[in-house]
């Protein structure tokens, strides 16, 4: 054997635990990095306008105002329609796939669903505008505002009022619900079908009927893991680009109407990066990209913090 | 093997039965587990189940309340009456048969939630009760577990923050809070340490006044000191049923003998 080899056999335990140090670190670092590129690259945007940015409305190229307000507004919005939507959703499929269906079908569906979190974005993007803003301006925005009479209906009745235009804060939100269902329904689909069998056994063995079983045994049970995989989608939809950026209208506006136009983080910075021409306009952007990544931060320490409560006070198992 | 003669309850029990099987067959898909099993289960009395591992002890106990039935591959064939009524009538209202048969598992099995939730949540849905009434009936079936004392103070602490034997009672407080006429404990003493063993043995004494009570147990010093009656299962069947003392001190089959001596099992 060479001396190298030696030198490798006879300190492999030290080089293992140096590399593995290593490959961790990398991950602080980046992380760090890319905090102290994104607020270099913004300091004219963070100077000129301050911590304010955060809740001015204004965005106007023309005389260099920037404020991120329309912004994380639309990105709040979006995602909770999608999460609305998709959360309760995720928990009923998770819940046919391993406590009702037959095997075969369990498998099948859940393959199918494992392939709709393969779509690529843009496709949902295109399928959004072509396909499904029509459908919405067509079918479902008249029938929420006329059949259901939801435009007259007190308190809710400004967020379904305006024209059926299809794009808007409400069709962004149905897309990004249908984008991140697939992966919290896959996290629930393996939190459920973690509770051990003896645990539901002795729910169904009080008497109790699968929903009493179900929502007070299994979903309690693997509640560390459903807010996970919540917080999974989450995560997801409020970064998501291109699919929003297609359908959400991409107008800096706040309006009190699901039905219209506005625009997130993302979309933003997809769209308008191409016309940052002077340097405040792309230090705002860059400085409307860092208020994201800390938004993002924010939602998982919240959702950690969340976790360890709940666990405290039920003593989960998962 | 089917020697078995029934009721031999003398002058132990009420002679009419709580629960009577009659030949009984269970099936694991094409595998079969039980066969013609026939058995008597004597009112408000402690009845042990015995024998060698995989002998279809537990696979015969989780007929009575239908849990079977959450397994598409298994089934039963046969009849079980409970008071003489056939448990797999379509009459039968399955949550009903449930709560009348309660089920005490080989390790605890607390909900995730507070102690005091665990054994409200049958309550809950089988009886339409005020707050105050469930508080008593809580009270009431903590007591009857023996656990009242120990957990007063702890009734909104997760019930899994209790010790082995204390989550075990807490189940056990649990099935009886329903009112149940049955209880089925399938080695509940197995995952617990001895002391906490002779507390729930102790329990199980208390409550037959109340239950019929069948038990599985590996332990042969647990049958002979709390059953009245003790059914010895080998290899699917019912080798051999009666007074516990007539099979502990004269048993009739060679088989059952060999295995209470311990030269199998």
């Amino acid at each position: 054997m060479s001396r190298f080899g030696d030198y490798l056999s006879e300190h492999f335990e030290t080089i293992f635990r140096w590399f593995t140090i290593l490959c961790a670190a990398t991950v602080l670092i980046i992380m760090a990095a890319m905090f102290v590129n994104l607020a270099w690259n913004a300091r004219l945007a963070i100077g000129e306008f301050g911590i304010g940015f955060l809740w001015s409305d204004v965005w106007d190229p023309a005389l260099n105002r920037y404020g991120a307000f329309s912004s994380i507004y639309g990105t709040l919005v979006s995602t909770a329609i999608a999460m609305v939507i998709a959360v309760p959703m995720s928990v009923v499929i998770a819940l046919f796939l391993v406590e009702l269906a037959h095997p075969t079908v369990s498998k099948v569906v859940g393959g199918a669903i494992e392939l709709l979190a393969a779509i690529p974005s843009i496709i949902y993007g295109m399928w959004g505008l072509f396909v499904f803003a029509p459908f919405m301006a067509e079918t479902v925005q008249p029938f929420l505002q006329e059949t259901l009479g939801l435009e007259k209906a007190p308190l809710i009745g400004k967020l379904f009022s305006g024209a059926p235009m299809g794009i808007g804060m409400l069709t962004a939100g149905i897309i990004l619900a249908l984008m991140v269902l697939p992966f919290i329904t896959a996290v629930m689909r393996d939190v459920f079908a973690m509770v051990p069998p003896v645990v539901k056994e002795s729910a169904y063995g009080m008497g109790s009927t699968t929903w009493e079983v179900t929502h007070k045994v299994t979903l309690r049970y693997g509640i560390q893991g459903v807010i996970g995989a919540c917080f999974l989608g989450l995560g997801r939809a409020l970064g998501e680009t291109m699919a929003v950026t297609f359908v959400i209208g991409n107008a800096h506006r706040i309006s009190a109407s699901l039905f219209d136009a506005g625009n997130s983080i993302a979309s933003t910075l997809a769209n308008e990066f191409a016309e940052a021409s002077e340097p405040i306009y792309l230090h705002s952007l860059i400085y409307l990209g860092l208020v994201l990544l800390v938004m993002t931060f924010l939602i998982q320490f919240a959702a950690q913090w969340w976790v360890r409560r709940l666990k405290k006070s039920m003593g989960t198992g998962l | 093997m089917s020697d078995v003669k029934l009721p031999l309850y003398g002058e132990l029990a009420d002679p009419t039965p709580k629960i009577s099987v009659r030949g009984l067959d269970f099936f694991y898909g094409d595998h079969q587990a039980l066969y013609a099993n026939d058995l008597d289960i004597a009112p408000n009395r402690v009845t042990a189940v015995i024998g060698p591992s995989g002998c279809g002890k537990s696979t015969h106990l989780r007929v009575y309340n239908r849990i079977f039935e959450l397994y598409r591959d298994q089934r039963a064939k046969g009849t079980v009456l409970l008071n003489g009524e056939n448990i797999f009538a379509p009459s039968v209202k399955l949550l009903e048969l449930r709560r009348r048969i309660g089920m005490i598992f080989q390790k605890p099995t607390p909900f995730p939630m507070s102690v005091y939730e665990n054994v409200a949540y049958g309550i809950r849905f089988h009886y339409a009760v005020s707050k105050s009434e469930l508080d008593g009936r809580v009270e009431e079936a903590l007591k009857g577990a023996a656990l009242w004392e120990e957990v007063r103070d702890l009734l909104h602490k997760p019930g899994t923050a209790l010790s082995g034997g204390q989550q075990q009672r807490l189940c056990i407080a649990r099935a009886i809070a329903v009112e149940p006429e049955v209880l089925l404990m399938d080695e509940p003493t197995s995952a617990i340490d001895p002391i906490a063993t002779a507390k729930i043995e102790e329990l199980v004494e208390g409550l037959k006044g109340r239950y019929t009570i069948v038990i599985v147990t590996h332990n042969m010093q647990q049958a002979a000191r709390i059953s009245d009656f003790t059914a010895f299962f080998f290899k699917g069947y019912i080798v051999e049923f009666g007074a516990t003392r007539q099979i502990f001190t004269n048993p009739h089959n060679k088989k059952t003998e060999e295995y209470i001596t311990g030269r199998f099992g």
